[in-house]
């Protein structure tokens, strides 16, 4: 055991880090700069991290969800207003069927309560569903059966994607929406293809609210060294730094348990690592939207106004926090792992 | 990155596994039953003899010069055999390997790692508390030896000490901090009285208190200089945080388990509350276990003795906690069997002890955050 990062990993991190730190928002105004996002869009784009889980040579990933996480993280932390979950999701799900990868933006549509994949039937999607992270993209891919074989799926996406994350918009998608067969899939997806799929989507998300609280606690930390109350910078005073530590040993327990679903992702049985990332997603996103409120706390009346950044970060956690199973559906993974209650189900 | 074993560390842990298969004690926690005491020096002993404790200290101290990580492993086959926890004597040996002379360190640690001396830590007073600096026992030189007055409290195991280490002012002329001296004090002697504190949950052998009164130890167990006691303190305290130095994984691991199974067993017989509670303990201690593997692995770089242990501290006292809550809501509290209310009970006591949960938040705010002080 040694969960370090490998240097290269850390010059992964870094280079992400300073791409977003130089295009990403800065302000809540910046979020209305299009120019700006163009460019973070083109400087992601060009550096092919939303193409790390496409199939290599011999038909693994290209990269471990390791380096994947690593990315969610850094581009969660500057708040980067760039699809990456949706186009990870939908490479990862295109390998499983020996697709090549996408020739277009895409995305992957989940049920309503975003707690798991959405679902094809007949042509048709069963039920209301949502494209997430959905900026650009042109279709979205769902797991659907034809016949007796569970295929991967494509929704035609059309419309205004909005929400409540200002840096990740969904698409809603109505039942009875059309499911075309995804072009030049080889294989049938398999349960176990799901589970570690389900996995990886859960451990990118941990990533995110990571990244997240990190940006969020900077940004609280720094405003409490400034601001000035009583003749003195509020950071001083015992109850605000007692808020902030608290909040920085949450995000510091989230990363741990965070790495380790990571890591899971690629290196445990599928069953195993949808356990470990479904402990992951309870905590982080339990300990986000504690983090996120808190950074609004430290911020006074200015935290609740809307040019505040704070709640960019708290909005973003709370859709990171739904993809793929929030706390509710974590935690009954966990107990039905230990075979206890009932199985929230993958599909 | 990778959180998997090595070869050498998965034979390692084979071994480790087919040895407690067979050297189980099967002891209670101390947390909840005194008889654990009983049967804990063996246990040590045992544990140490098989060549499985002390796994990260040097091999000139009785321990194995593995690397850190080893101790990840111990924890999680001690919890799944349901073995009692390793004995948390991590910080005395830390403080004692960082500033103990060459001599201080080849005539206590030995027997400190293989579990034939018992220690004690006097730290604590009655009237020096969180502000440990402000401690007023004493230490007055009289020839060859010192001689020691005061009272300290909260002394963890003082009842079955062999050695006790004592921070006394030696200097009183100087700020308080600088005034400290560490000792190695011989618990038997007349002019040292220790008796048992009865905690809230009915035990008396976790804790004690200990009188010294004129108690004498030779002037060549001091460890370190005149005035080093302060450093020295901050050296153990630091590590007395961290539950990758105590294997408080194992201790939390263990407890959990138990309550599973007791759910599992009938599980009609739980509603949503008690499982849900038992499910935030189960994530609780997952996320503790891959902290201390990633805090341990950060060792293999080198050990330090910094503030991260308060962060260590606070996230291991909300894992014990939110076991005593599942303990509670799986046992009902009042009714039946009281060990879950004595688990739920001491666990009350995590957010005090080894420094409390607000001077943990004074030290991350000041030195990690770098806040501003006040």
């Amino acid at each position: 055991m040694d969960v370090r990062l490998s240097p290269e990993q850390v010059a992964l991190r870094d280079t992400v880090g300073r791409a977003v730190a130089r295009l990403g928002p800065h302000a809540v105004a910046d979020l209305a700069d299009t120019d700006r996002r163009a460019a973070l869009d083109a400087a992601v784009t060009a550096a092919g991290w939303r193409e790390l889980r496409t199939a290599s040579d011999n038909g693994e990933p290209w990269s471990s969800a390791v380096e994947v996480a690593l990315v969610a993280s850094e581009l969660g932390q500057g708040l980067a207003d760039t699809p990456f979950l949706g186009p990870s999701l939908a490479a990862d799900l295109r390998r499983y069927v020996g697709a090549p990868p996408a020739t277009r933006p895409e995305t992957v549509a989940l049920v309503s309560d975003l707690s798991r994949p959405a679902e094809g039937e007949d042509g048709a999607l069963t039920a209301q569903a949502v494209a997430i992270d959905a900026q650009g993209a042109g279709q979205a891919l769902v797991l659907a059966d034809f016949g007796p074989r569970c295929l991967v799926g494509t929704i035609q996406l059309d419309g205004e994607a909005a929400g409540a994350d200002l840096t990740r918009p969904s698409l809603r998608l109505r039942a009875g929406a059309r499911v075309a067969p995804l072009e030049d899939q080889a294989l049938q997806v398999l349960e176990s293809d799901v589970e570690r799929w389900h996995a990886f989507g859960l451990a990118l998300t941990c990533a995110d609210l990571v990244g997240l609280m990190r940006g969020a606690l900077d940004l609280a930390v720094g405003y409490a060294k400034d601001r000035r109350q009583y003749g003195a910078p509020i950071g001083s005073f015992q109850a605000v730094q007692h808020l902030l530590a608290d909040a920085h040993v949450l995000m510091e327990g989230s990363a741990s348990i965070a790495l380790h679903a990571a890591w899971a992702v690629d290196a445990l049985e599928p069953t195993e690592s949808f356990v470990a990332a479904s402990a992951a997603k309870a905590y982080c996103t339990r300990s986000a939207r504690t983090v996120c409120e808190t950074a609004i706390q430290v911020h006074g009346g200015i935290g609740n106004t809307w040019e505040c950044l704070a709640h960019v970060y708290l909005r973003r956690a709370l859709l990171s926090g739904e993809v793929l199973g929030g706390v509710g559906a974590s935690l009954s993974r966990v107990l039905h792992a230990h075979d206890i209650g009932v199985s929230y189900g993958l599909r | 990155m990778d959180f998997a074993d090595s070869p050498e560390e998965h034979s390692f842990r084979l071994r480790l596994r087919e040895w407690l298969a067979a050297h189980n004690p099967g002891l209670p926690p101390s947390s909840t039953d005194d008889a654990y005491w009983d049967g804990q020096a063996a246990w040590h002993q045992a544990l140490h003899e098989a060549g499985f404790f002390g796994l990260s200290w040097p091999l000139e101290v009785g321990g194995h010069g593995l690397p850190s990580v080893y101790e990840v492993i111990l924890d999680e086959e001690l919890i799944s055999a349901a073995a009692p926890p390793r004995p948390s004597v991590g910080y005395l040996v830390q403080g004692l390997l960082e500033h103990g002379s060459p001599d201080v360190q080849r005539r206590f640690l030995p027997g400190l790692v293989s579990g034939y001396q018992r220690w004690c830590q006097g730290f604590s007073e009655p009237e020096a508390g969180s502000d440990l600096a402000a401690l007023c026992t004493r230490a007055d030189r009289d020839g060859d030896h010192y001689v020691i007055t005061g009272h300290k409290v909260w002394t963890s195991y003082s009842d079955a000490a062999d050695w006790c280490l004592v921070l006394a002012r030696t200097d009183h002329e100087v700020p308080k901090h600088r005034g400290i001296s560490a000792f190695a004090v011989p618990m038997a002697q007349p002019a040292i009285t220790q008796r048992p504190l009865r905690m809230m949950n009915g035990i008396t052998r976790e804790f004690g208190e200990v009188l010294f009164d004129g108690a004498r130890v030779d002037a060549a167990n001091m460890i370190g200089k005149p005035g080093d006691g302060w450093r020295l303190a901050m050296t153990v305290v630091s590590h007395e945080r961290e539950p990758g130095e105590l294997g408080y994984v194992a201790r939390y691991g263990k407890s959990v388990n138990e309550l599973v199974r007791r759910v599992q067993a009938s599980p009609d017989s739980f509603g949503s509350e008690p499982c849900r509670e038992l499910a935030w303990a189960l994530v609780e201690v997952e996320m503790l276990r891959c902290h201390v593997s990633r805090r341990l692995s950060d060792r293999l770089e080198g050990i330090t003795h910094g503030p991260e242990g308060s962060v260590d501290k606070l996230l291991m006292t909300w894992v014990e906690q939110a076991v005593g809550h599942a303990a509670l809501a799986v046992d009902g509290g009042a009714g039946g069997d009281d060990t879950s209310l004595k688990l739920y009970l001491y666990s009350r006591a995590q957010s005090v002890m080894g420094g409390t949960s607000q001077i943990q938040r004074n030290l991350i705010a000041s030195r990690i955050l770098e806040l501003p002080t006040s």
